[in-house]
């Protein structure tokens, strides 16, 4: 594929004859989910009952451990092992790469007496039972050589740099046309550290079998974890076979391993017997990757009649010392409003905090919040409607770059949402609205997120009977893909999607980067079109070259698939009797992707539309979603009923940021003070009434061959910022600081003599 | 300590470490793997079983203090191929994503349905003296220590919807 206008060709997905594209079918993995028994990295049959590990992590941010008596432990009861940085086995050198193909370098566990983070592993005790792990990891005495830790970021922004290689971008003159704006606004948004909280902890079953260590583990990414793990033990990266076929939610914390794979592989070798490690709770907290929290500054400046003259938005970050993250909250808005005078960019501190790293749409999750809650308050500022304000800044091309949109529907988003939602009962002027003791206001926001292609194999096989089965080293983290790969591997080879069966999560599959950044469907699904076409063309050759094919002969070019059959002119066979008779074997074939270059040539995003009703109790100052309805335009949408679920849990994240969920460091400890789901505060049934999301009719073809795009990501961007500016609009309290929790709206409510 | 419980019909008599959970007994001892351990302190709800048709969360509680008691897990409840209605609904509304939250879902709603059958009141019931009206506020009430991080939860109410019937 050397142009994406080689995408305008019809193929068997954009064709869509048996209608299996778009489709709500049931998830095809569903049946095993809803009865218990789709079997997650813990619960994995092993050859033998596995034992199990239990990890002892730091209790400060930084420094050495300077002592560890392991005596107690070690003679507790049931116990196999007890490790510590003084005995665990060699590891590769942290961030080395044996083999340059690796994706990820090694990542060893305990490899030295320093103490990077509160949270990291200082210990490791495997027993014979949970129990009796457990109860030996609680006796192991650590002390510690504390030293001084950075763990306070907004005392810390004196420390800040620009991200390694990045600089603010800037396009015209900001600063001189903000003085000369004549309707300006400058103003700070603050968001928290954030959980991804998926509920299905990591966790890792791990054996050995000679030199080959078979791993079932939780992650998002195959080939990934393959690799980061053979560097560790430093082994040959195929003498690691991981799988990961069910998993309990990633949301980008999955998107790397945790020491549960080490630790689990390594006590396996040594113990020469299988060995399985989960995280607690609290150790995914701590220990695994979160998002960070941001302070962010936003700038605009207007004419009267609301046209933007000047936009900036910029401010700070965080992440771990050791690795490097940034959560880009502004890349967004390059693309988002037109505007001639920009400026945008990201300041980096390095703190001694676990490390930070993506969380469901990076970047646009956090940035949203703070632009889309600015566009609101310019809005009224100019007198003008929210949507009006947009639609009037609404660019031709991409703001910053020039280059053309593939296809933008923004301004359809928010008219149909406004339609839908009765925006026009809206009274712009805010606190005007009561029910009982609530106050009573509307928000919107605009979502807009990043549209990704990646490179990705996938291979399809057909055997004697007929089944299909798709195969690809990919990830189904709960977004649908065994069922999204199943609609377009029958739609390709025309048969029924009873006749399919997909096998993901395997690292000696074709490997496919896996999920994240939105782009598991449209990554591995045209890896999947792909296979199948190359699976049509073979079973095309076969059926044309057997005498005994009522296709004998036949024009291979000619030969069309459907109903399970192959055809040509009048004549055709089963796919079965065909394959049964000339190749019982089975026939396989192998696809792939690769962007091509001139993707890059154009602007490719997702957009849409949030609207939410907020209630606000006058008294409390609780706030209580009432309504929330979202209008995306995410490209040709492959299975309506997933792609549903995927946004709307998107918006759901959208709530739990704008009114509970944050995270708080202990500036003494450099702990995160809460560890559990008692503390951090998810969104839960009754705080979600009645949410509902549509998407346009949309075809993308300068996307991927299928004309389809992300959603996994799309749902969040912007959703919080409805919220916020509802709340504004029921009750005049303008917070800028998330999550909007009672303590700061009664503050406000309180600041304005309500 | 040797036990003795009713699971899924079947009697077991199990030799436990007095410190085991019910959660990690189903798990590890009698190999029922469906109820998920979420958080292992009571606060998220992946591990909801139902106990002489009470639903718990089987992390927070012995298993050596289930002497005698009859345990339903989400494998007790239906099999592929024969699905519990419950299931069948979470199925066909895609009241799941990952499925780590589900079996507890399910058996959730399961002791919830008889709960309100039952007439048990819950915060949101207004008239403790009337028959109790399953109304979309009820349920999601009552379903709230079920935490779903994919945010299934209009799919889920759907579903619960779908088997208890509409409500005027
Ligand atoms: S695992 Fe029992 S409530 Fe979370
Ligand atoms: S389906 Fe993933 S947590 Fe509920």
């Amino acid at each position: 594929m050397s142009s994406i206008a080689d995408w305008a060709t019809p193929n068997p997905v954009t064709e869509n004859r048996s209608g299996l594209i778009g489709k709500a079918v049931d998830r095809y993995e569903g049946p095993l989910k809803v009865t218990g028994t789709a079997p997650y990295a813990y619960e994995v049959e092993a050859p033998s009952p596995p034992v199990q590990g239990a990890i002892v992590t730091s209790a400060i941010a930084r420094g050495r451990v300077a002592a560890i008596d392991t005596a107690e432990a070690e003679a507790s009861p049931g116990v196999l092992l007890v490790w510590t940085h003084k005995t665990i086995p060699a590891q590769g050198a942290r961030g080395a790469r044996i083999n340059p193909r690796s994706q990820r370098p090694s990542s060893p566990v305990m490899d030295s007496d320093e103490v990077r983070y509160f949270g990291e592993t200082v210990a490791f005790v495997v027993a014979d039972t949970l129990e009796n792990a457990r109860a030996a990891a609680a006796l192991i005495k650590v002390t510690y050589d504390e030293l001084w830790a950075v763990v306070d970021f907004p005392a810390s922004l004196g420390l800040a740099e620009n991200p390694p290689g990045e600089e603010d971008v800037r396009i015209g003159d900001f600063e001189t046309a903000f003085a000369a704006a004549p309707v300006t606004l400058d103003e700070t948004y603050t968001s928290p550290i954030q959980n991804h909280v998926q509920m299905e902890p990591c966790a890792t079953t791990a054996w050995w079998d000679g030199d080959k260590v078979t791993v079932h583990t939780s992650i998002q990414m195959v080939k990934g974890g393959q690799h980061a793990l053979a560097e560790t033990l430093m082994i040959p990266s195929d003498d690691v076979h991981l799988l990961t076929r069910y998993i309990g939610g990633g949301f980008g914390g999955k998107g790397q391993s945790y020491d549960d794979l080490s630790l689990a592989a390594l006590a396996a070798r040594e113990l020469k017997r299988p060995v399985k490690v989960a995280y607690t709770r609290q150790q995914m907290m701590l220990g695994t990757i979160h998002r960070p929290a941001t302070i962010q500054r936003v700038r605009l400046g207007a004419t009267p009649d609301g046209r933007l003259t000047a936009f900036a938005l910029d401010g700070y970050t965080h992440c771990a010392r050791d690795a490097l993250f940034t959560e880009h909250f502004a890349n967004f808005a390059r693309s988002l409003y037109a505007a001639p005078n920009r400026l945008t960019g990201h300041k980096l501190v390095k703190m001694d905090l676990p490390g930070a790293g993506p969380m469901r749409a990076p970047g646009e999750a956090s940035g949203m919040l703070s632009l889309e809650v600015a566009m609101d308050e310019l809005a009224e500022k100019l007198g003008l409607d929210p949507i009006q304000l947009r639609l009037i800044n609404e660019p031709e091309r991409d703001p910053e770059t020039g280059k053309p949109f593939s296809i933008r529907q923004l301004a359809r988003c928010m008219n149909e949402g406004a339609q839908h939602f009765g925006w026009d009962r809206r009274n712009p002027k805010p606190g005007q609205v009561r029910d009982g003791r609530w106050w009573v206001g509307m928000g919107m926001a605009a979502a807009i997120r990043a549209d990704y292609l990646l490179p990705a194999k996938a291979g399809a096989r057909i055997t004697a009977d007929g089944t299909i089965t798709l195969l690809q080293g990919m990830t189904d983290i709960g977004t649908g893909t065994y069922t999204i790969l199943a609609q377009i591997t029958a739609e390709t080879l025309g048969v029924p999607l009873s006749q399919v069966r997909v096998e993901i999560g395997d690292s000696n599959l074709p490997p496919a980067p896996g999920s994240g950044g939105q782009f598991g469907a449209s990554t591995a699904g045209s890896a999947a079109l792909d296979a199948g076409m190359k699976l049509r063309v073979a079973l095309a050759h076969l059926a044309v070259g057997d005498p005994n094919s009522p296709l004998y002969g036949a024009s291979p070019d000619l030969v069309t698939f459907d109903d399970g059959k192959i055809r040509f002119g009048n004549q055709s066979e089963d796919l079965s009797t065909l394959v049964a008779r000339a190749a019982p074997e089975g026939v396989y074939a192998e696809g792939s992707i690769s962007p091509p270059a001139d993707r890059r040539d154009v602007s490719l995003h997702t957009y849409g539309a949030h609207f939410a009703e907020v209630g606000v109790d006058m008294d409390t100052g609780e706030v209580r979603m009432r309504r929330m309805y979202g209008v995306f335009a995410a490209g040709r949408i492959l299975n309506a009923k997933t792609a549903k679920s995927q946004i709307t849990g998107g918006m759901i994240w959208g709530v739990g940021t704008a009114l509970t969920e944050t995270n708080s460091v202990d500036p003494r400890y450099g702990s995160l003070i809460n560890q559990d789901v008692g503390g951090y505060l998810v969104p839960v049934h009754a705080d979600i009434v009645d949410l509902d999301a549509v998407f346009l009719d949309e075809v993308d073809d300068k996307a991927n061959p299928m004309g389809i795009k992300g959603v996994g990501e799309l749902g969040i961007s912007g959703a919080g910022a409805a919220i916020a500016n509802a709340i504004y609009n029921a009750c005049g309290v303008r917070l800028r600081d998330y999550p909007m929790t009672p303590d700061k709206v009664l503050a406000g409510l309180i600041a304005a003599g309500l | 300590m040797k036990t003795t419980m009713t699971v899924n019909g079947q009697a077991s008599t199990l030799d436990l470490d007095p410190r085991t959970t019910l959660l990690d007994a189903l798990r590890e001892h009698l190999n029922l793997k469906g109820s998920k351990k979420g958080c292992d302190h009571g606060q998220c709800g992946a591990c909801t079983v139902l106990v002489n048709g009470v639903r718990i969360n089987s992390c927070l509680s012995l298993a050596v203090m289930h002497d005698g008691d009859a345990v339903t897990t989400i494998e007790g409840l239906g099999v592929v191929g024969a699905l519990h209605p419950l299931q069948e609904a979470f199925l066909k509304q895609d009241a799941f994503q990952c499925g780590y939250c589900t079996p507890g879902q399910i058996c959730s709603a399961a002791g919830m349905l008889k709960e309100l059958a039952d007439n048990w009141p819950s915060q949101e019931t207004a008239d403790l003296t009337a028959a109790i009206v399953a109304t979309d506020a009820e349920i999601r009430e009552r379903m709230s220590g079920n935490i779903c991080r994919c945010s299934a939860y209009p799919q889920i109410l759907a579903a619960i919807r779908d088997v208890v019937g509409a409500v005027a």
